[in-house]
């Protein structure tokens, strides 16, 4: 890692607005992705020689496809409400990374080539030319936003900085300048089926040793089911869950709720992965084909219900997009063919799709679930509302229900809970840092500048309330803290999974012969999915 | 008629004229282009009720804006809701012959003018001394804001103090722009450049910032009910890819289904 120096923010004991630092955060951007990771998305491999042509006319295809990009384009009046609420801006005090002025990098070159102002007063109007310069501007800049949206939240037109930041990242990928990190990785999800590129035999003894270790440290055979045809629930979960701390314990946790419901359950190897890069390059295409594996999935194994693990930007991929993408949701009208032969064979007494925390949620308000709760008397713990699951979804149904339920959760294992400040919490959220396509060594600098609100407020209540966990339920965000947190004096290994929380309360003590599951629950020696053929990725 | 009364009355004709047509093909490219996805922003209402009340709250009290910055709130507020009164007590020009009693209940709206002028110095004085907010500042927003303050100004002048306009002579001038039975209209200067300065604010309407106004409306993170896993939404384009299998990265990653 060829990082270059820089100065860790230190923490204020409240958040103030930085003055404007010119320049600090100018730089070649993250790596570039090249053909070898291009080519399957269907992108140019380097740019293009008319690049300029073929972006603009990107830019105009975009605005008169998403009512979004045009809308927010048109109606900024640059009042400045959004200058202080960007992330990286606090940390970074780089003016470039007010929302505004991100936007600006794509709106000047809208103004000079769409608007009558822009394109016979461009000094007046601010309108600019999309030149080498600018390109490069955009490539930097729009890969220092996560797509959080907490400027959108603070704007009075709701203007939102990660659909301009989706599209400016559509556009260069359109003239073959990606980043190499969310491409090289949606390569990766969409032949093997995961983000991590692990073929399905590697999957499958990941599971099996996770059972061995699960049985072993807590007495009960516990499962963790790979392509069990006709189990009821499909979990889709980010494939950090298989493997990395401390995701790996939430895992853990689900597969206990599950066992302790005594409900039949699988994962799938061909859609092994929550996540969803295709959201964060912008592009619908690619997203929904990531999204269609799941959909595939669902339909061979046919299950009931399909239920998403913890993981913000898959939760709002999969809650917000994912009856439009595939079809897994309710409500589609009968002539829909494409969403009805899947929405009739999902169960519409449950939500479509189901997160894990609305899930255990349930199970615990009908009393399903015992819990020792001393168990983690050792903690003070505090939840950090990841940005996709607080601002881009719900859950259970009820308004503000992302806030509540994952919080209900934590205080049905926890005795001792407590808030960040108000205005660093639910939708006002600080980004984690890392959010967006940005969780990638390369991009460091940012990252840790970023996560400097999030670290402030969680400082106050180290401080004031002694908490010494911080809960999340977004793989990124749990990947990112880990990473960052040393960087300001708190332990690493502060940040868990909620259901890494639940996983040590709940007490395991369901009679072991009424299983309900059908065929072989716990035994799957033929997988009904053939792993596609394209376990490498060279 | 006098020339310069022609000027103006044509003038009139031809600003109101950009103006519908202008906001009418903006409000149409808005209102066809479709939003492929749900994109509300937390808090979101799960009701389209719920939506209606969020957007009359935005339009009304501008919500987003006071959780966000309180000055520019207070400034951004005292403007449009001085112009609001203003507007509506200058309806009485344009109302040939004698006004209905509710225009007396209006007279007090005359002070609504100072709330304006305050409001928008307040944001002038931000846009220039608060470095975040000139650095997003283009000359087009300084004087956005120096012409509608010269409007204020410029009506403030003709009501509170000696330097009054005709009024009865501006009521036959507005009024006969409506009933297309045109007259002269006073030459003050002020009055002059008050006028002029709204035409082409009129003008100016559609292919500038103050497309905030649909706009707003328009906004997916706002107007949009929070049922995306009950209902699907799909928009055209997605709808006519999905049943001709298009999207092209069939062809280098495999088909799906």
């Amino acid at each position: 890692m060829a990082a270059k120096e820089f100065d860790i923010p230190k923490l204020p004991t409240y958040i103030e607005i930085p003055e404007l630092n010119h320049g600090v955060m100018d730089g070649d951007g993250p790596f570039k992705s090249v053909e070898e990771f291009q080519k399957p998305l269907g992108f140019p491999g380097e740019k293009i020689d008319n690049w300029q042509e073929v972006a603009i006319a990107k830019m105009g295809e975009l605005k008169s496809k998403y009512r979004s990009v045009q809308v927010f384009l048109d109606s900024c009046v640059k009042c400045g409400a959004c200058t202080d609420k960007c992330h990286y801006f606090l940390g970074s005090s780089d003016p470039k990374n007010m929302p505004v002025a991100r936007q600006d990098l794509f709106r000047s070159v809208y103004r000079r080539h769409f608007t009558f102002a822009g394109k016979y007063f461009p000094k007046l109007v601010g309108a600019k030319e999309l030149d080498d310069d600018m390109l490069d501007d955009w490539y930097n800049y729009f890969h220092q936003c996560s797509q959080c949206r907490r400027c959108s939240v603070f704007c009075p037109y709701g203007i939102d900085t990660a659909e301009i930041s989706m599209a400016a990242r559509e556009i260069l990928d359109t003239v073959g300048v990606g980043q190499k990190y969310c491409n090289q990785i949606l390569g990766k999800a969409l032949t093997v089926g995961n983000n991590l590129g692990l073929p399905e035999p590697a999957l499958r003894d990941t599971l099996i040793d996770l059972e061995e270790e699960v049985e072993e440290d807590f007495g009960a055979p516990v499962k963790y089911p790979l392509d069990v045809k006709g189990a009821e629930i499909l979990l889709i979960t980010p494939s950090a869950d298989f493997f990395a701390e401390p995701h790996i314990d939430g895992l853990i946790g689900y597969g206990k709720v599950f066992y302790q419901d005594g409900v039949s359950w699988t994962m799938s190897s061909y859609a092994s992965e929550g996540a969803n890069f295709g959201m964060f390059i912008g592009s619908y295409d690619i997203m929904r084909k990531a999204a269609l594996r799941i959909r595939k999935a669902a339909l061979d194994l046919e299950v009931s219900r399909v239920m998403v693990g913890e993981c913000g930007h898959a939760w709002r991929v999969a809650y917000s997009f994912w009856n439009t993408l595939s079809g897994v949701g309710a409500g589609a009208q009968s002539s829909d063919e494409h969403a009805m032969r899947l929405q009739k064979q999902l169960d519409d007494r449950y939500p479509q799709p189901q997160h894990i925390i609305e899930y255990t949620h349930d199970l615990i308000q009908r009393g399903k679930l015992n819990f020792d709760k001393s168990e983690n008397d050792d903690r003070t713990v505090t939840f950090h509302d990841s940005c996709n699951v607080a601002r881009a979804t719900n859950m259970g149904g009820i308004e503000g229900g992302q806030f509540i339920l994952p919080r209900d959760v934590i205080k049905a294992v926890c005795n001792n809970y407590v808030d960040m400040e108000r205005s660093t919490i639910k939708e006002s959220t600080f980004c984690c840092g890392g959010g967006g396509g940005l969780l990638t060594d390369d991009l460091m600098e940012i990252r840790v500048k970023g996560a400097m609100p999030r670290m402030q407020a969680l400082k106050e209540v180290e401080k004031n309330e002694g908490v010494n966990t911080l809960a999340a339920i977004c793989a990124i965000c749990k990947s990112q803290f880990s990473k960052v947190l040393p960087k300001f004096d708190f332990d690493p290994y502060m940040i868990v999974s909620v259901h890494q929380l639940v996983s040590a309360a709940i007490i395991l003590d369901k009679p072991q012969t009424t299983n309900s599951s059908p065929d072989g629950q716990t035994d799957a020696e033929e997988p009904v999915i053939e792993a596609e053929e394209t376990a490498e990725t060279e | 008629m006098s020339t310069i009364s022609i000027i103006f009355t044509a003038l009139f004709y031809i600003s109101l004229f950009i103006f519908i047509v202008g906001m009418g093909r903006k409000i149409y490219q808005f209102s066809v282009t479709p939003a492929p996805l749900k994109i509300p922003t937390a808090p979101t209402p799960l009701t389209q009720t719920g939506v209606v009340f969020r957007m009359i709250r935005e339009v009304t009290l501008f919500e987003s804006l006071f959780r966000s910055n309180k000055w520019i709130w207070l400034f951004g507020f005292l403007f449009h809701f001085g112009l609001l009164l203003v507007l509506v007590r200058h309806l009485r020009y344009f109302i040939p012959g004698d006004l209905p009693e509710i225009f007396l209940l209006m007279q007090p709206f005359k002070y609504a003018a100072f709330a304006m002028v305050i409001g928008l110095g307040g944001l002038l004085v931000r846009r220039i001394f608060v470095p975040r907010i000139r650095y997003i500042s283009a000359p087009s927003d300084y004087l956005m804001l120096l012409m509608l303050i010269i409007i204020g100004v410029s009506g403030v002048i003709m009501t509170f103090t000696n330097n009054h306009t005709d009024v009865i002579m501006v009521k036959a001038f507005a009024s006969g722009l409506v009933t297309f039975d045109w007259a002269n209209l006073p030459t003050e200067t002020h009055f002059l450049v008050h006028l002029f300065l709204v035409f082409v604010l009129l003008a100016i309407f559609p292919i500038s910032k103050l497309l905030h106004v649909p706009g707003v409306f328009f906004s997916p993170t706002r107007n949009q009910v929070d049922d995306a896993r009950k209902k699907r939404h799909i928009s055209p384009w997605a709808l006519k890819q999905e049943k001709e299998h298009a999207v092209k990265l069939d062809q280098t990653l495999g088909k799906d289904e």
